[in-house]
């Protein structure tokens, strides 16, 4: 018999029954929950006479729209406030655990999920939101869901499903020093496109992989839906085993010896087929920064902005060329000459705790350049405490940047954390489209060490070319 | 019930990669109904900055006024998961939207709110837009024969998935429909219970 790969050994252990004949029905081990995506999940059900089946294998974080300046429901404004009390009675009313803004350890969601312990390997984990791809680095299948299916998995706590394809993506070779997953996973977009995993679920893999922290493999597999595929998946390993342990929600005792036998066997076999392979030479990645409006319109830090007419295909010249008009670049430009106006660190991307070590090592006693804001938004109250506790906050509030609450923040500007029109960002996040950190805002995507340095320079960077020590311990 | 599913007016939207955030950005997501999305479609596209109609824009020209059938490239409702997004293309009017690809998520919501997504070559996407540009069209989608009918007889085929188009023309419940497995969820929770019993 054909080897299995890890999506199909998981996709497997997880079918219910038929509800088409080419679409199964698959049980959900974990459903996470946020303010913006599940009212009207709620309301639906209330509509049908149906109850949540498993409140017990449902979490809830408030994240999108909370404010990151004080933690009150108030500070949010009338329409945000009035959402993130209708989640607090959804859950206060179906008995689902609510890390809500009192809560010490409330953050991101793709940020607490795997503090709580609750991603676990082999588990099929769905969320409202897009970046639940992030998951994946744990071995779990997991992936965005729009709010009727929020409705359906709490009403059956199933979903129905086809069978995507496989996409395996082999990361090897010697990663240079400043190079972060932020990086690989821009490169490995740039390669690939922003529609190049439509329809699959994309596997990574390879050396780099192997010797990636649980942080840069949650970056990884949380840029994975910025290529469309439906999820990112990397096999668990010793890293993500001494990750879990531990955790409040992780197995414990005798259950944590059965569980670790089951996850050891969470891997794609040796001859499985994948649908599609590619492979990458991570020796060949430098420094990444976006210079369009979607995550593909990206290159290395010391390149030029592209002139539309070096692409051949039709579309992506057109879309370069409206993406520069749009971004306020011509061609030929370098951005290390651009000026920053704000700098986001933060977003279920880019704000755990190695991401502000990262961050802090290029700030270490010195300042924000004159004119910049710059904004920390650590992505869950341990990430801050932990921050905190390292003297990184300092660093931070030192050379004046913002140190502020957890939360979705800027990457999306949903509360009150915009980019004005014009202004040129240094993101952390995971997206650049147009208008996304506000209308008109310009957004680059680049990793934690590079958005302080552009902090520090107030334009951006090659943090490859200069001398600094990335990583240092305070 | 009718074989036809939607006809009616073509809008063409002519760009690739249009993602949720331009469907519908940020500031409208913070409603906690399901209605009045139809006003906050393409809004940063349809609006100037000081709020008055940006007259450029295709959904914003007369000649298509009232249409329901969106024609669109590549890449269509990629990025964020909100299903604000199909609401309100729905709620303004569009049951059908033609496109070369779609993302995922959009796609399966899109459906789930009883709204056909035909997806077609990029030849044949070009053969549609080349058709708008010779004046409004008025199309009838036919899905039980799978067929976009232009009018005199002209007409161009589509594939689709069959559990999708079973679903589309009986509009059955999609809740309803898994509800029907009630006791194989059952006999699954023993088994998880019993084989992996740290999962709760």
């Amino acid at each position: 018999m054909m080897g299995q790969t890890l999506y199909q050994k998981i996709y497997s252990s997880h079918v219910v029954g038929k509800v088409n004949p080419s679409t199964d029905l698959l049980y959900v081990d974990r459903h996470l929950i946020h303010e913006v995506t599940s009212p009207q999940a709620f309301s639906g059900l209330t509509l049908a006479n149906r109850s949540v089946r498993r409140p017990d294998l449902t979490f809830a974080t408030m994240d999108h729209n909370v404010s990151t300046q004080r933690r009150s429901m108030d500070a949010a404004g009338e329409t945000s406030r009035k959402q993130l009390q209708a989640l607090a009675a959804n859950c206060a009313e179906n008995r689902i655990e609510l890390l809500d803004l009192t809560h010490p350890d409330q953050g991101i969601v793709h940020v607490i999920g795997p503090e709580q312990g609750l991603t676990q390997p082999g588990m099929i984990i769905v969320c409202g939101d897009s970046h639940t791809s992030t998951h994946g680095a744990f071995g779990a299948l997991a992936f965005g869901i729009g709010t009727s299916e929020v409705e359906h998995v709490l009403a059956t706590q199933t979903l129905p499903q086809q069978q995507a394809k496989t996409l395996k993506v082999e990361i090897n070779g010697e990663i240079s020093a400043h190079v972060t997953p932020k990086d690989v996973i821009l490169a490995v977009i740039g390669q690939l496109g922003t529609a190049g995993g439509n329809g699959y679920v994309a596997e990574f893999s390879g050396n780099v992989i192997s010797a990636m922290s649980m942080e840069g493999r949650m970056t990884l597999c949380n840029m994975s839906i910025e290529m469309g595929a439906k999820a990112g998946l990397i096999a668990p390993d010793h890293t993500t085993f001494e990750y879990i342990k531990g955790k409040a929600h992780a197995p414990k005792a005798a259950q944590w010896d059965a569980a670790m036998q089951y996850w050891q066997s969470l891997y794609s076999d040796a001859d499985a087929p994948f649908d599609h392979t590619v492979t990458i030479d991570a020796s060949a990645i430098t420094p990444q920064i976006t210079w369009g409006t979607n995550p593909e319109q990206v290159m290395a830090v010391d390149q030029c902005v592209p002139a539309p007419a070096s692409f051949t295909d039709a579309t992506k010249r057109d879309a370069a060329e409206q993406a520069l008009a749009y971004m306020g670049l011509t061609a030929g430009q370098r951005l290390t000459d651009c000026k920053v106006d704000v700098v986001f660190i933060g977003s279920c991307t880019n704000s755990r705790i190695e991401d502000l070590r990262a961050a802090a090592s290029m700030v270490r006693g010195k300042k924000v350049a004159a004119g910049v804001r710059a904004l920390v938004v650590p992505g869950s109250g341990i990430v801050k405490r932990q921050a905190e506790a390292e003297g990184l906050a300092t660093v931070f509030k030192d050379a004046g940047f913002e140190w502020r609450e957890p939360g979705c923040s800027m990457c999306l500007g949903m509360n009150d954390d915009r980019v004005e029109a014009g202004q040129r960002c240094a993101s952390t996040s995971n997206r650049n489209f147009e208008g996304r950190q506000g209308r008109g805002a310009r957004t680059h995507l680049v990793s934690p060490a590079m958005a302080a340095a552009a902090a520090i320079a107030g334009k951006f960077v090659n943090i490859a070319a200069v001398n600094t020590t990335p990583g240092a311990q305070p | 019930m009718s074989k036809i599913f939607a006809q009616g007016l073509v809008c063409p939207l002519d760009k690739n990669n249009v993602d949720t955030d331009q469907i519908i950005p940020k500031q409208f997501l913070t409603s906690v109904g399901r209605d009045g999305f139809a006003q906050a479609m393409f809004f940063d596209w349809r609006y100037l900055a000081d709020g008055s109609p940006n007259l450029e824009f295709v959904i914003n020209q007369p000649q298509y006024q009232d249409a329901s059938i969106l024609l669109t490239r590549a890449n269509f409702g990629c990025g964020s998961s909100r299903e604000h997004a199909p609401w309100a293309i729905k709620q303004s009017g569009f049951n059908v939207i033609i496109a070369q690809s779609f993302a995922d998520i959009f796609f399966n919501n899109s459906v789930n709110n009883a709204m056909l997504l035909i997806t077609l070559s990029k030849t044949n996407i070009d053969l549609l837009f080349n058709r708008c540009q010779q004046g409004p069209q008025q199309w009838q989608i036919d899905l039980a024969s799978q067929e976009i009918m232009f009018g005199n007889n002209a007409a161009l085929g589509f594939s689709i998935d069959p559990d999708i188009k079973q679903r589309l023309l009986s509009g059955l419940d999609f809740i309803g429909s898994s509800e029907q497995l009630d006791t194989d969820i059952a006999h699954y929770e023993q088994r998880r219970k019993a084989n992996y019993p740290w999962l709760g």
